[in-house]
């Protein structure tokens, strides 16, 4: 009989860069999605900006952030919105919902990496689809400003790539529990305010009172918009940029680890009903 | 030694149950009820390289169950399962890569993607080096008609078409081993056809093990050699298509078309099946009367225009067969 032909250098990485690249087309041909949501987030954006404007003229005390930068920290999360870890992966809910996820079990692929790919896909495709012209917009007209210095942008990038990481495995986890709920609409429910709350884009968490800092302090929703933000705007100086991108891997390591876990219990348990 | 060895596979499952109506959902969520429903009970056979299996039995038997445990999908509460020197469920991702998959009512293929794009993902998902896959590629699309589908995305296929291409996408990795789990339900006589013939090529011209799971028993009559059947968990009979029906019945139909509407056929060694207008179906054992003789008695007492002799439907054997079995 043939052996499994593994074909050449990097083959092992050749499924999940290909399954990346594929739905990254797919996603890329929903262009009225993109306007749609260009729109409401600028929408959106302008309606949180004048309620933080307000809210500076009104108080007299010295808040952790300045006007500018509360501005910029809102801008930068409207036109990221969609890398937020927020919703299910409509792919594998369908799946899991009529059965089709026999399939996946049919392919000589670990299926948690499978599964992440098809996160960071569905995270980073519209992303930059809707991110770049909300840049320009917001910048141009609405007070968007750019990084204080060079290296706090470079700061910046670093970690939205963190961030990335952090938010796939805490997707990956929403996508898992759908082998438990079947619908997961209780999840699609819970967790985008838990999430829009708890990591910033809500009220950006400086702004928080201090009780609740340290509760924040011990959970992961920060690492996915809040520390990039404010390394963008110099909250948060950019030589402390390691040890922001070391709290996103340990979290990024731990939500793997657990996720994994899941889903080799979930899979033990699991009954793809029907013929 | 054989391909494939099943030995004494068991499978439960635990099914929630509550009694019907708003109290029944009510008390269900108080206290959750579970009736265990036993899908395999002892299963065991061998196959051999090149081998094409109907596996069959009415719905509920256990054929998805069996095919999802030799599949790799599905652990059992105990048995032994050798396929290709591994257990599926055990070494699920080497195991996979030498059998293909098509479940009949599920496409494996990306919705929203052309189809050549569905297969070149397949070969990169299993790691098919580019030269070997041109050819394969290429060998299927000609065999299974595929080149006017190829830059249609799958949402647009009709049933038949997508039917083809999933059997292409289940061959890309040219596995030894195909499973197939109702793969003509819900097709057109012409699609079903096309998808036989080609289901008839890959066994005999490559060698390749066919395990296919069917309620169509045309399938099972054009195609398998050998079939197995299930029925409540347990394997209840095991061999050709010819044996199965000796062990129901070996009754024959003669049908006879007269010349004259309405007129009575009676003979003593035959039965009256059916009745419309000018035909009339009769059985009869040849073991009791030879057809010919069947024939010329008939004919002696009546005007016949046209008459012909067949097996009884494989569907009556069947029918037969599972309330028999009380399945």
């Amino acid at each position: 009989m043939v052996s499994p032909v593994i074909g050449g250098r990097g083959a092992a990485f050749r499924p999940y860069l290909s399954i990346l690249g594929a739905r990254f087309r797919v996603l890329l041909q929903y262009r009225a999605a993109a306007v749609a949501g260009f729109g409401t987030q600028l929408f959106w954006g302008l309606i949180r900006m004048m309620i933080f404007t307000g809210f500076y003229a009104s108080t007299t005390r010295a808040q952790p952030m300045s006007l500018p930068q509360v501005i910029t920290y809102v801008w930068l999360g409207q036109a990221l919105f969609a890398m937020l870890p927020w919703s299910l992966d409509a792919e594998i809910r369908a799946m899991i919902r009529s059965g089709a996820v026999a399939y996946e079990l049919v392919r000589p692929l670990d299926l948690y990496s499978w599964w992440y790919c098809r996160c960071l896909a569905a995270r980073v495709a519209p992303t930059l689809l809707r991110s770049l012209p909300l840049f320009c917009v917001a910048g141009i007209f609405f007070g968007l400003q750019a990084p204080p210095s060079w290296s706090s942008g470079i700061a910046w990038f670093a970690a939205t790539v963190g961030s990335l990481l952090v938010g796939c495995a805490f997707s990956n986890l929403m996508n898992i529990s759908l082998l438990w709920t079947i619908t997961g609409d209780g999840i699609s429910r819970l967790v985008p305010t838990l999430v829009f709350a708890l990591s910033g884009m809500l009220l950006p968490l400086p702004l928080f009172p201090n009780w609740a800092q340290r509760i924040l302090a011990f959970i992961p929703f920060r690492d996915m918009v809040d520390l990039p933000f404010r390394l963008y705007v110099g909250q948060i100086p950019a030589v402390e940029a390691g040890s922001v991108l070391a709290q996103q891997i340990a979290w990024t390591l731990i939500l793997m680890f657990f996720g994994r876990w899941l889903l080799a219990r979930g899979l033990s348990r699991l009954v793809v009903q029907g013929g | 030694m054989p391909q494939i060895v099943v030995r004494n596979l068991r499978k439960t499952f635990q099914v929630a149950e509550r009694d019907p109506g708003v109290w029944g959902a009510v008390k269900g969520l108080a206290r959750r009820r579970y009736r265990t429903v036993t899908a395999l009970d002892g299963v065991s056979f061998d196959l051999e390289t090149g081998e094409l299996v109907g596996y069959i039995g009415p719905n509920g038997a256990g054929k998805s169950t069996t095919v999802k445990a030799l599949a790799g999908i599905l652990v059992p509460d105990s048995g032994q399962c050798d396929v290709l020197g591994r257990t599926p469920w055990k070494d699920r991702q080497a195991h996979v890569q030498q059998i293909g998959v098509v479940f009949g009512q599920r496409t494996q293929l990306w919705w929203d993607l052309p189809v050549i794009e569905s297969f070149d993902l397949l070969r990169d998902i299993y790691r098919v080096p580019k030269k070997r896959y041109a050819g394969v590629r290429d060998e299927l699309i000609a065999l299974l008609n595929l080149e006017p589908l190829l830059d249609t995305p799958v949402r647009q296929l009709s049933l038949g078409q997508r039917m083809r291409c999933d059997l292409a996408a289940a061959l890309i990795h040219a596995p030894a081993i195909l499973f197939l789990d109702e793969p003509t339900i819900g097709l057109d006589a012409v699609s079903k056809l096309a998808i036989r013939k080609f289901i008839q090529r890959l066994n005999r011209e490559r060698g390749v093990t066919v395990i296919l799971t069917t309620h169509d028993m045309d399938d099972i009559e054009a195609l398998c050699s050998r079939v197995i059947l299930i029925g409540r968990g347990q394997i209840l009979s095991d061999g050709t298509l010819e044996d199965l029906r000796t062990s129901v019945t070996r009754e024959r139909w003669l049908i006879i078309d007269l010349v004259n509407e309405n007129e009575p056929v009676e003979d003593s060694f035959a039965t009256v099946v059916r009745r419309d207008e000018n035909r009339v179906v009769l059985s009869f054992d040849p073991a009791s009367i030879s057809t010919a003789e069947l024939i010329s008695r008939i004919t002696a007492r009546n005007a016949v225009r046209d008459l012909f002799v067949q097996n009884p439907p494989i569907e009556e054997i069947m029918a037969h067969l599972y309330g028999r079995a009380r399945l």
